[in-house]
């Protein structure tokens, strides 16, 4: 039996976008255990709903996260559609779907960046972002935000795309596919990058089912699970399959998403072609008075939005299952017999969100 | 496109919740979250199960008292265990023999029960 060590694994980590801890039970190099420890950036959002009425919540629902902020606001506001029966224009679904595929689209890339990061491939991160700076430009344009997007509320949406806009956009994200195949190129085909990914980490399909796993993670061991075939905002109208990987390893982890990346660009153009004229929000009247849980498919995978109105204006409880959160186990599964040296590229290929986790 | 089922919701006792949870996992549903909410002076905790082929999504629901002990499934379903330290930190439910137990620290929170309207603390005490 070797030497067995416990070491702690961030907080504060070089590859880790925000704190998450790990104690990580090691014999010699191998990791047999990890237990994680969250709670560094616990805000208390979900506590406000006795602050903020049903309306205003919509800001703090899209403020868990600075990356998933536009699924937040959208998940909470289409639960709460939900319980009040309200029927949007077809234009304002349209729109919804438009941007929730830029916001998955600048989300995967930042992943993409620090993931180049994590394996010391500096100038490939630089370069995805890069890319991503075009995608948040036409947030910002459509928006007047880069992350925090404000365009949500309860009814519809609050701003249009008209379709002058839309067609720079399409023209422009020809021009990011091309980039995007490029490095898909350095990504997949690099023999570096594929010693770091290959065969590290791998996931079965059963152990993903057994362990809850959401997203591009459960989807890259073969779980065919895309919250977007539920048909909610415009996506009913729209063609595409979810995109799947049978080997379960951080490498498949990586194709997913990065083929996810073209595929939201088809769902964009899709998108584009295909909305209607109309208005944008119809007005709501009265409060909610049920509950619903609501599902939407985040870059990170399915997120769980349980909103529970009685009548009055402020919410009696609101509840946001993030993927990461659901993904927690499936990491600490990887992370058993993995080497001491891949505990950071297997963090990162569950793209970890701790902001939405914890709220 | 799939056309989904609606949310189910099952509305259950103390005594079945392991039996439930155990059909649940047998019939190939993976639990997708719990939550507690506190409703007219009792806790509403809710355990939801979606299955990945057909999105049906149901959901156990167990009112309970706030002096109740409820029992863990993390035996049956280990990944509860953080849903189920989230539910004892931020409302005080009382959850039995969790397989790992952050004692009240999961999010670090100073305050006892936070979501737990102040009112409802000084009766549970």
């Amino acid at each position: 039996m070797g030497n067995i060590s416990v070491v702690p694994f961030g907080p504060q980590h070089p590859v880790l976008p925000e704190p998450i801890h790990l104690d990580l039970v090691l014999e010699d190099e191998k990791v047999i255990e990890a237990v994680p420890s969250i709670g560094f950036v616990h805000r208390g959002l979900e506590s406000l709903i006795v602050k903020k009425d049903y309306n205003e919540m919509v800001y703090v629902a899209e403020r868990t996260c600075g990356i998933c902020s536009f699924g937040h606001g959208m998940g909470y506001v289409e639960a709460v559609e939900k319980i009040m029966g309200v029927q949007i224009p077809d234009r304002a679904r349209y729109l919804r779907t438009i941007w929730m595929e830029l916001s998955r689209m600048h989300s995967h890339l930042l992943w993409l960046g620090l993931l180049a990061d994590a394996f010391g491939y500096e100038s490939l991160f630089y370069h995805c972002w890069r890319i991503r700076e075009q995608i948040l430009d036409m947030i910002e344009e459509s928006t007047g935000g880069r992350v925090i997007f404000s365009v949500n509320k309860v009814g519809g949406v609050m701003k249009d795309m008209d379709a002058q806009m839309l067609g720079r956009f399409v023209e422009k994200l020809g021009d990011v596919e091309d980039q995007i195949t490029g490095i898909r190129k350095n990504f997949l085909g690099d023999k570096t990058v594929q010693m770091r990914l290959r065969g590290v980490g791998v996931l079965t399909k059963q152990q993903a089912h057994d362990l809850g796993c959401a997203g591009p993670f459960g989807r890259a061991s073969g779980i065919a699970t895309d919250m977007r075939t539920r048909g909610y905002g415009a996506y009913s109208e729209l063609e595409f399959e979810p995109i799947i990987s049978n080997d379960g390893d951080s490498y498949a982890r990586c194709q997913c998403r990065i083929d996810e990346l073209f595929q939201s660009i088809d769902l964009i153009r899709q998108a584009a072609s295909a909305i209607p004229a109309g208005d944008l929000f119809v007005p709501v009247k009265g409060n909610p008075d049920g509950e619903y849980f609501m599902r939407i498919e985040q870059p990170r995978g399915e997120a769980v939005y349980y909103v529970k109105g009685t009548g009055k204006p402020y919410l009696n409880r609101l509840r946001i299952r993030t993927p990461t959160f659901a993904n927690l186990p499936g990491l600490c599964e990887t992370l058993k017999g993995a080497d001491y040296a891949d505990v950071p590229i297997l963090v990162l290929t569950i793209d970890p969100c701790i902001s939405c986790t914890e709220r | 496109m799939i056309k989904c089922p609606e949310n189910e919701l099952i509305t259950i006792e103390k005594g079945e919740l392991l039996s439930r949870c155990m059909e649940m996992k047998k019939s190939g549903l993976r639990l997708s979250q719990a939550c507690a909410a506190f409703c007219d002076g009792n806790y509403e905790l809710s355990y939801s199960f979606a299955d990945d082929e057909t999105y049906e999504y149901k959901t156990l629901r167990l009112p309970a008292g706030l002096d109740e002990e409820i029992p863990s499934i993390t035996d049956i379903i280990p990944t509860a265990v953080f849903y189920e330290n989230e539910m004892a930190e931020m409302y005080g439910v009382k959850i039995q023999m969790i397989s790992l137990d952050y004692h009240n620290k999961l999010y670090r929170i100073e305050e006892e029960a936070p979501l737990l309207p102040k009112d409802a603390k000084s009766t549970a005490q």
